[in-house]
């Protein structure tokens, strides 16, 4: 029989830090997007522009996912 | 209340205390326990008798603290990530502005018979604020070029003997046939201005930026 008990806030805490190293990664990882994609178009390279807005997108859907289970988490303790 | 604290238990099936329970336990064994994480824990994790008199006026606690900085942190992150995301449509948006504004059905420039051999002429194209540069090398040749040089935007020359277009700021030169650099310091071509003849009529149709 499954139980669904609420998490500890140990538990969440670690959950917390493991979502914060993938959003830092993804963040890191936009930021290096961004400043290669605007170095390419000032030199102008138009062919990543699309394609490297839509891999940022990915990423903040990514993030925004992670968030939502944030509150989720958050939901379930109340 | 008796002297232990606690109240009688009324042994009726529809008392209060029992709140429907058809035990003869009293409701408030189910209450939930005090939660722990309410409890407030020092840094060092001692007790909070063997902690100075100033924590006791200004209790921290700790794992508490570090959860809600994390996840707020993490919050702000998130924020970061849609900052980047903007940024980078913002960049897509303009380029497909710019790509937008260069397609034109044609902008009238001058007639072949206003541009001798050998001879060129200036032209603001596609906006009034974009300078370029027509030549006509040969009798049957015709190029355009932006004026900008790509290394700082000084105004390029044309030297249509010698076959190259100069930049006199820091002496860079292009091909006059390709518009590519072939010395000093521009790395980038010259923005093509795309032509389109209509019998005697020249036409500037697009303006075309190139990296090689």
């Amino acid at each position: 029989m499954s139980v669904n008990r609420p998490f500890t806030r140990a538990q969440r805490t670690t959950i917390v830090n493991g979502m914060l190293a993938f959003v830092l990664m993804l963040v890191v990882l936009q930021l290096w997007l961004l400043t290669a994609t605007m170095n390419a178009y000032l030199g102008g390279d138009h062919s990543v522009i699309w394609p490297a807005a839509g891999v940022s997108l990915a990423c903040l859907l990514l993030n925004a996912g992670l968030l939502r289970y944030l509150y989720r988490l958050e939901r379930t303790r109340k | 209340m008796t002297e232990q604290g606690r109240e009688p238990l009324d042994v009726r099936i529809d008392s209060a205390a029992r709140e429907g329970l058809t035990g003869t336990a009293p409701a408030s064994i189910y209450r939930p326990l005090l939660d722990a994480e309410q409890v407030t824990v020092a840094p060092d994790g001692r007790p909070v008798e063997m902690q100075p008199a100033w924590r006791t006026d200004f209790p921290i606690d700790w794992p508490q603290d570090q959860y809600v900085e994390r996840r707020d942190f993490m919050k702000f992150m998130v924020l970061t990530s849609l900052a980047f995301t903007v940024g980078q449509f913002w960049i897509a948006v303009r380029d497909w502005w710019r790509s937008r504004r260069h397609l034109t059905s044609g902008t009238r420039l001058a007639s072949i018979s206003d541009v001798p051999v050998g001879a060129a002429r200036t032209f603001a194209y596609p906006t009034e604020h974009d300078p370029c540069v027509l030549v006509r090398p040969t009798a049957q040749t015709l190029v355009a070029y932006s004026q900008k040089c790509t290394h700082l935007s000084c105004a390029v020359l044309p030297q249509v003997t010698d076959g190259v277009i100069r930049c006199p700021c820091h002496e860079g030169l292009f091909d006059l046939a390709t518009g590519r650099p072939i010395a000093g310091p521009p790395r980038r071509p010259l923005s093509l201005v795309r032509l389109d003849i209509r019998g005697d009529e020249i036409f500037a149709t697009g303006v075309e930026d190139r990296t090689v």
